[in-house]
């Protein structure tokens, strides 16, 4: 019992501390490769003009939204993407006025999308772009709940066949050698394409030129474990609605305490519960024997007592039959005597 | 016994039950059809930031952590020599294998494209997913769960060689069941790890794996305890001797357990919060309601479970056990949808719609009718007149 006890204990341990320690056995990383591009947005130079929504809708051949591309209304309310939209840009109200912000899949070095999906259709580019295949999705939406920046989009309302909808960063046009085409269509140059490590050095050079007009950090540089876009701001990133809790450790590295847990859990719980079974059984047999043991003792015990008693028994009953004899012979005796005894009295008293 | 089997099911036909779980049928029907011809969009009320609704909270998350009832009875009845709860087994893994068929079912109406479903495990496999490892162990599982329940459908068919060949196997598949209910129980925890932003840090925690699989142990045994006493009363001429002798010793000793594994519990979720230093959000709204979960579903039917053990008040113990498995389901829902996307505006988050609400009731219901029909028909709460005392 108390070995049982223990062996539930020590595996209880193990496995617990198998399953929080993060570790990077198990786990794939997805990128970055060594010539990676992205996009570095710079929100000082937004106008909000909603161009680059405009060529998004058009290179991709999306469906046309409900209000016009170029109705700048739209602006008034917080949108995100959708299934129709890769892309939005969304005003935000701050000290400094009016600050405008480009929204899309940010092609995260390590995509929580990718690490997410149970069919590896997310594809981390070499050339930077996260891909969608739609050919073996499943529409489990995993990627949705696991992507930090809340990007793709599902087509709800299609019964049958419905897909992740996304930015590519234009993956088909980069192929041909062409800009994303909401980098090329960008009146202000909000927007560069380039190779990342490039980027940083450019994001770097324009807040170290102008300190007192950016905040002194590359978003997109570190959060998630980095991302392929990135984006300079003037004023702090959570006023422009994006988060600055990320954190910078990537889904994969998220999710690799659990994954390392697997093989640990498939190598020791055999063997643990193995154990347990063997022990129960063993604990079985032996109180089985013990108490077949104890009985045949107890019976041996008894027999040998109730040998011992008729023994005893019979040593007393032939005691008390040869005390009884030895009674009986000497009345015997005395009443063959005592008629003699008699008669010499009687012949005594005749005489 | 077969006689009387069907003169109590033609006296029945027209009972409350059969009246409502017909209505909840034929409204899934209509659902079914809305689902599958207008997309997910016209049934449900899940949008881009909330990809996940009660089918997935309740159906899958629920369901699973509810059938863990399987794996508890069985291995402890096979693998730590508790043989006197043996009478309990079968209706467990009844239960289980049911269970998990169901969340089988209801991911077909969840996922985009449910003809897929095999694709994770058979055509592109994305190992570095924890959804592909729950994928692959809730089909080796109901795989397993299948093979364990067929004694039961092979006495009944009298296919006895085949059967001896299943019993054979049973410590095996008990500790295949084992491994494989730890893995894909704590998966479903796993699942959210890889979301520290949109779970709220009372509820995220790199020990999820380990808090979902814990409590799957206290869901299934309160969930033998409870179904135990649901089936009690309309099975109770189908239970036989050895059922019902072992019944109350049997709610006792998972009582036992689940007192203790409930404290146990307790403890490491509490470790978990000191752990992330997750103090000062107990003082806000989602900390009220982290406490109502903590302390009114998991310390106190601890406690009434100890109290119902120690006063061998069975009553006690079954109202321990409801208050578990309605506490696993508010565990499981603010997981995945009370703490989940804590951050959007309230304008933005999720409620279910009366489509998903139908088709969750629609599935439990079509569980309650398999059940009935199943064990009013083979041996599931007695022993095969032909095979008594062969385990």
């Amino acid at each position: 019992m108390l070995r049982r006890t223990f062996l539930g204990l020590l595996g209880a341990a193990g496995a617990s501390a198998a399953l929080v320690k993060p570790t990077q056995a198990g786990n794939k990383h997805f990128g970055p490769h060594p010539d990676t591009h992205g996009v570095l947005f710079d929100a000082t130079r937004c106008i909000g003009c909603r161009q680059c929504e405009q060529a998004c809708n058009e290179v991709n051949e999306l469906p046309a939204p409900d209000k016009p591309l170029d109705d700048l209304t739209v602006l008034d309310t917080e949108r995100r993407t959708d299934e129709k939209t890769y892309t939005v840009v969304n005003k935000y109200q701050t000290a400094l006025g009016p600050v405008f912000r480009k929204m899309q899949c940010n092609h995260c070095l390590e995509p929580a999308c990718a690490s997410a999906c149970f069919v590896r259709a997310f594809k981390k580019q070499p050339n930077g772009a996260v891909t969608y295949d739609a050919s073996v999705c499943v529409g489990c939406r995993y990627c949705m709940v696991a992507c930090p920046f809340s990007i793709p989009a599902y087509e709800y309302d299609e019964p049958l066949t419905p897909r992740v909808r996304k930015c590519t960063m234009c993956y088909p046009r980069l192929m041909e050698g062409k800009l994303p085409g909401c980098v090329e269509r960008c009146p202000k140059e909000a927007l560069v394409f380039g190779k990342r490590d490039e980027l940083i050095r450019i994001a770097r050079e324009r807040i170290a030129q102008y300190p007192d007009k950016y905040v002194d950090h590359v978003y997109g540089e570190h959060e998630m474990g980095g991302t392929s876009w990135m984006y300079l701001s003037g004023v702090p990133f959570t006023e422009i609605g994006m988060r600055e809790d990320l954190g910078t450790a990537s889904a994969p590295e998220l999710t690799a305490g659990p994954l390392a847990a697997v093989p640990m859990v498939v190598g020791l719980w055999p063997v643990l519960l193995g154990g347990i079974y063997a022990v129960s059984k063993r604990n079985a047999k032996v109180a089985n024997d013990e108490r077949v043991k104890a009985v045949k003792d107890a019976l041996k015990r008894a027999g040998e007592e109730a040998e011992k008693k008729l023994h005893e028994e019979l040593g007393k009953a032939e005691q008390a039959s040869q005390r009884r004899i030895e009674v009986e012979v000497k009345k015997a005796v005395e009443e063959a005597l005592a008629p003699k005894e008699e008669d010499a009295g009687s012949n005594e008293e005749e005489s | 016994m077969s006689v009387e089997t069907t003169a109590v099911a033609k006296k029945s036909l027209f009972t409350p039950f059969n009246l409502i779980a017909t209505v909840i049928l034929i409204a899934g029907l209509v659902v079914t059809v809305m689902r599958f011809t207008g997309g997910l969009g016209a049934v449900t009320n899940l949008d881009q930031n909330n990809p996940w609704g009660i089918w997935i909270g309740f159906d899958l998350l629920c369901g699973v952590a509810l059938a863990a009832g399987g794996y508890t009875t069985s291995a402890a009845c096979y693998l730590f020599g508790l043989k006197k709860y043996h009478a309990g087994v079968r209706p467990a893994i009844l239960t289980a294998f049911l269970g998990y068929a169901l969340v089988v079912f209801a991911l077909g109406y969840d996922v985009g494209r449910p003809w897929r479903l095999p694709y994770p495990i058979f055509v592109q496999q994305g190992t570095t997913s924890l959804l592909f490892e729950v994928g692959l162990c809730v089909m080796l599982y109901l795989t397993v769960l299948f093979i364990e329940f067929t004694p039961a459908l092979f006495e009944w068919l009298g296919m006895r060689k085949i059967r001896n060949i299943v019993v054979k196997m049973t410590l095996a598949l008990t500790i295949l069941g084992v491994v494989l209910s730890t893995l894909h129980q704590s998966s479903l925890g796993a699942l959210f790890t890889i979301a520290p932003s949109k779970l709220h840090p009372l509820w995220y925690s790199q020990y999820l794996p380990v808090f979902f699989f814990v409590s799957s142990i206290c869901a299934g045994m309160s969930m033998v305890i409870f179904e135990g006493t649901l089936s009690h009363k309309p099975m109770h001429h189908l239970m036989d001797k050895e059922y019902l002798d072992n019944h109350d010793g049997l709610i006792l000793g998972f009582g036992k357990a689940a007192s203790l594994v409930l404290f146990g519990y307790f403890a490491i979720k509490l470790i978990g919060l000191a752990y992330d230093n997750n103090w000062h959000y107990l003082t806000t709204g989602f900390g009220a309601w982290y406490l109502v979960e903590m302390l009114g579903f998991v310390a106190l039917p601890s406690f009434l479970y100890a109290v119902g053990v120690r006063d061998r008040n069975l009553t006690v113990i079954r109202w321990a056990a409801g208050l578990t498995v309605l506490g696993i389901v508010v565990n499981r829902f603010n997981i995945s949808l009370v703490a989940f996307n804590y951050q959007l505006p309230a304008a933005q988050r999720y409620f279910p719609s009366w489509g998903e609400i139908t088709i969750s009731l629609f599935v439990v219901t079509l569980g309650v009718v398999v059940f009935r029909f199943i064990s009013t028909r083979m041996p599931i709460f007695y022993e095969h007149p032909d095979y008594k005392g062969e385990h």
